[in-house]
């Protein structure tokens, strides 16, 4: 089922009456049968659009639409959703078969099919054996799953989670979001989740939404959107370590950089912001290129090398920070106290003006 | 660590254990004692010597003990239930009208700050018979006027407007802890129940209850040792003479009262006692059967 939304806002007044656009004029379409993950530093708007498409929150202004259907003035239950809330909401009072049966029975499913679909659901997400405990007596992955299969078990036309993932810790985590990846695939359901966690949205998305203010910055599939980011705050957003962000100039089409050129452009004279990846950095064995910096810190992880490095010059280059990381191949050896050529990568590099826009 | 602080846990609960001694422990201790005496006259405090039972079998002989012990229970297990239930569903009410809710959480909360004489001065006006407000509104429907409380009153119109006036005297308090019960509540479970589909009457029946369930336990336990001990609430509405004819509306704590008042004659101050401590048992067996019943649906 695809999710549309129509100039969607959402506007939260404040106890001294400040009004903030927590969703503002957003216009999306979420495609048909994939797994789309809404991703941006909190506050941005991610949760309460989410919320709205469930009819949990209502808009100020703008529709939405499942399909031909236009679901903006129906409530919550009439919408045929499935949320999985952050912490689960799960009964406690309820065992895993209750719990799931529990919209069933409100449905007023006949019970002996009632009792089928909860015992599939339980075995889609793996937890037919558990179907008599209660959820404290399950793992916070476990917990999870019970939460996906009693969202499920009605057949929804979407499936929504919040933050599936934050609740659980590390190892938990990428276990779990292949887990939900796989539930998605083999219900092919349209499923929307929304995320802090660039990582986490990039390694199982089909598309992702990166929002901020209440502003869709940009949408596409994960790879492209960190390979072309729109402006310099997707660029800053996605990828870890952070892109590293430069003030520099364009001299007779060249980038440079404190002097040193690092790269070519067919853009006229201009200051500009440089961000580039730190895998964009290469070692040139020749020690030829003029870009060359002395190594602060070496952190090694076997299949490649972090380097750290400090800008000190007194007007330093680097924005936000006062370190820069590179991500070089182990082989090169480098030590700290090194002086080390690097060249950069043209499709790493990418050149915003100094509002941040893409150039 | 826990060994070597030891002593200042008792320093800090000493005031309290001080206190519970002189007011708590050593009356009730006192009275277990002043149960088995013979002859006892507090004006000397002489005493004839000791029995096991005596007082106890003279107690219960008396039908004035009966009386006094149906009005507790019928007090008890009537008012008990149907102020629990009530008050949960103005809980509830209050809940979804969040625009109002403290207005009318305020109102509620009133009667509890209230004199509970004065209150029941004010009802024994609303149950009078000339001009009382239930009767006025009887009148509308064409009922006769009926004398609630008065002195051509029977038993069953006595206890019903006493009833009436316990079940709304002890709303406020339920009111105010299942409201303070409810906010703890995570909203969620809510949120998802309205997208489970569920009905009001669903999300009341197999979320808020069970999850108030806890709170349901205490308060039904301290309102009924509460109710168990009645005894201002017939003071209130009926006076001194404690119904008509005197005395058919008195609790075990007013027979306990106008055994002790007696306390000139020989002996009464005992039977006082003994009353007292069946009145003690009852409450203790009642609260132990409670918990253990309890103990059972609780989820927690």
């Amino acid at each position: 089922m695809e999710i549309r939304m129509v100039n969607l806002t959402k506007i939260f007044t404040s106890k001294n009456r400040k009004e903030v656009h927590a969703v503002d004029h957003v216009d999306l379409t979420i495609p048909a049968g994939k797994l789309i993950g809404l991703l941006g530093p909190s506050g941005c708007g991610k949760s309460t659009t989410l919320y709205l498409i469930a009819g949990l929150l209502k808009q100020n202004e703008g529709q939405i639409y499942f399909g031909d259907d236009e679901v903006s003035e129906m409530p919550p239950e009439k919408r045929g959703i499935g949320l999985v809330f952050q912490n689960y909401a799960l009964y406690p009072h309820f065992t895993v078969r209750e719990n799931i049966l529990f919209p069933l029975q409100n449905l007023r499913v006949p019970k002996e099919e009632a009792k089928q679909r909860t015992y599939e659901m339980a075995k889609l997400v793996g937890l037919e054996e558990m179907l008599d405990r209660k959820p404290k007596e399950l793992s916070g992955g476990q917990q999870q799953r019970v939460a996906i299969a009693r969202a499920l078990v009605k057949k929804p036309r979407v499936l929504l989670l919040d933050e599936p993932l934050s609740n659980l810790d590390a190892r938990l985590r990428l276990q779990t979001r292949e887990e939900i990846k796989r539930i998605q695939r083999e219900t092919g359901i349209t499923t929307v989740f929304v995320t802090h966690d660039q990582e986490e949205a990039m390694s199982i998305s089909d598309e992702i939404v990166v929002m901020k203010d209440g502003v869709i910055q940009q949408k596409g599939h994960p790879q492209d959107v960190y390979d072309h980011p729109d402006n310099l705050f997707v660029a800053k957003f996605l990828g870890s370590p952070q892109i590293n962000v430069f003030d520099a100039s364009i001299e007779n089409k060249k980038v440079v950089i404190d002097g040193m050129p690092v790269g070519d452009t067919e853009l006229p004279d201009q200051k500009l912001i440089v961000g580039i990846r730190p895998e964009g950095f290469a070692v040139d064995k020749t020690k030829k290129s003029p870009l060359k910096f002395e190594i602060d810190l070496v952190e090694t992880i076997g299949r490649d090398t972090t380097l750290v490095i400090e800008v000190t010059a007194e007007e330093s280059s680097l924005l936000d920070k006062k370190t820069f990381k590179a991500i070089v191949e182990a082989e090169n050896r480098i030590q700290p106290k090194d002086v080390v050529h690097f060249i950069v990568k043209p499709e790493k590099m990418h050149l915003f003006d100094l509002q941040g826009k893409r150039l | 660590m826990e060994t070597k602080n030891n002593w200042k846990a008792w320093l800090y609960l000493a005031p309290m254990l001080l206190l519970m001694s002189v007011f708590t422990f050593y009356p009730l201790f006192n009275a277990f004692i002043i149960s088995f005496y013979k002859g006892y006259r507090p004006l000397n405090g002489t005493i004839e010597g000791y029995t096991l039972l005596e007082n106890y079998l003279v107690i219960l002989n008396r039908p004035q003990f009966w009386v006094a012990m149906k009005n507790t229970f019928v007090i008890t297990f009537v008012s008990v239930p149907i102020s629990i239930i009530v008050s949960l569903l103005i809980a509830v009410a209050l809940k979804s009208i969040p625009k109002f809710s403290k207005i009318f959480q305020t109102i509620f909360f009133l009667p509890y700050v209230t004199n509970s004489i004065a209150v029941g001065m004010t009802f024994a006006v609303i149950f009078s018979r000339d001009y009382g407000f239930v009767n006025v509104v009887l009148g509308w429907f064409g009922i006769d006027a009926i004398d609630w409380i008065g002195g051509t009153s029977n038993w069953w119109s006595q206890m019903a407007a006493l009833l009436v006036f316990v079940i709304w005297e002890s709303l406020a308090f339920k009111i105010l802890v299942f409201t303070s019960g409810m906010q703890n509540i995570d909203k969620q479970y809510y949120d998802a129940a309205k997208i489970d589909s569920a009905s009001k009457w669903t999300v009341f029946r197999r979320i808020t209850v069970p999850l108030l369930s806890p709170i349901i336990l205490y308060i039904s336990i301290t309102s009924m040792i509460g109710a168990l001990k009645s005894y201002n609430s017939v003071i209130g509405l009926f006076g001194a003479k404690m119904g008509s004819p005197a005395d058919s509306m008195m609790t075990v704590v007013a027979f306990v009262y106008r055994y002790r008042e007696k306390f000139a004659s020989k002996g009464y101050y005992s039977y006082a006692a003994a009353a007292a401590i069946i009145l003690f048992l009852i409450t203790l067996v009642f609260s132990l059967i409670q918990s253990a019943v309890s103990k059972k649906r609780i989820h927690y």
